[in-house]
């Protein structure tokens, strides 16, 4: 499940959801992000998301259908927020359930790693040296690039 | 086309419609015809290493094809998560 808001969430909730009345899940893997108040040295006063509605939700949903494939999960959540946010908010969530602990693991790190990449997000940080755009970090690169698939490629 | 980020502010407008010459078929010839729209347009693209192209919100990439009617979005790399 796919899920682009600007409101904040319940993690507790969430989890509960994904699991409800399904027995056959002995493992679930959380992945939450949140807003640091340091960024090059500088503390940040806010970090604004933007993103591309639409083509945001249509590579999540690329990116959930390639981790079920990938692995046998019995359920899959993606939450990514937008707008305004503070420090110490909640950015993101991914969770995964699956029978055993390997499949929840594997697939939640991936998920996050290919997000990075692929949904189409730019955090600005507003900083007391004015407002700038985050680059992209070359390590996020290197993370997803341990996922690729070596038939795709 | 649509414009997100540092991208929209150089450009100076988030969307704008453009007619494409029929000899501008791939996305490689597109990004080049945008650069001589205008000066702005120019500064936007001047490093196409730090620009991204989805075409129908898809990545694309140079050698792709586009044409007239196609949603294309230009954009910096990726920063979410």
């Amino acid at each position: 499940m796919i899920r682009v808001q600007r409101e904040d969430f319940d993690i507790g909730a969430e989890l509960e959801a994904l699991t409800a009345g399904n027995h056959r899940i002995g493992g679930i893997a959380t992945f939450v992000g949140t807003v640091r108040d340091i960024a090059d040295g500088r503390p940040i006063s806010t970090m604004t998301l933007e993103h591309y509605p639409g083509m945001t939700e249509k590579q999540l949903g690329a990116i959930e259908q390639e981790a079920r494939q990938r692995w046998d999960l019995e359920s899959c959540l993606i939450i990514h927020r937008y707008g305004r946010l503070e420090p110490g908010e909640r950015i993101v969530m991914v969770a995964t359930t699956s029978a055993h602990r390997a499949a929840a693991l594997e697939s939640c790190a991936f998920l996050i790693d290919w997000l990075k990449t692929k949904a189409p997000f730019w955090k600005l940080e507003e900083t007391d040296g004015g407002a700038q755009w985050v680059d992209a970090h070359p390590t996020d690169e290197d993370a997803a690039a341990r996922w690729s698939d070596p038939s795709k490629s | 086309m649509l414009y997100f980020a540092w991208l929209r502010q150089r450009v100076g407008v988030a969307e704008e419609t453009v007619d494409l010459p029929d000899d501008v078929t791939t996305v490689g010839a597109m990004l080049a015809w945008l650069r001589e729209r205008s000066d702005a347009h120019a500064t936007a693209l001047a490093d196409l290493s730090v620009v991204r192209v989805a075409v129908n919100q898809d990545y694309a990439r140079d050698g792709d094809p586009v044409a007239n009617g196609d949603e294309v979005a230009l954009f910096p790399p990726v920063t979410g998560g």
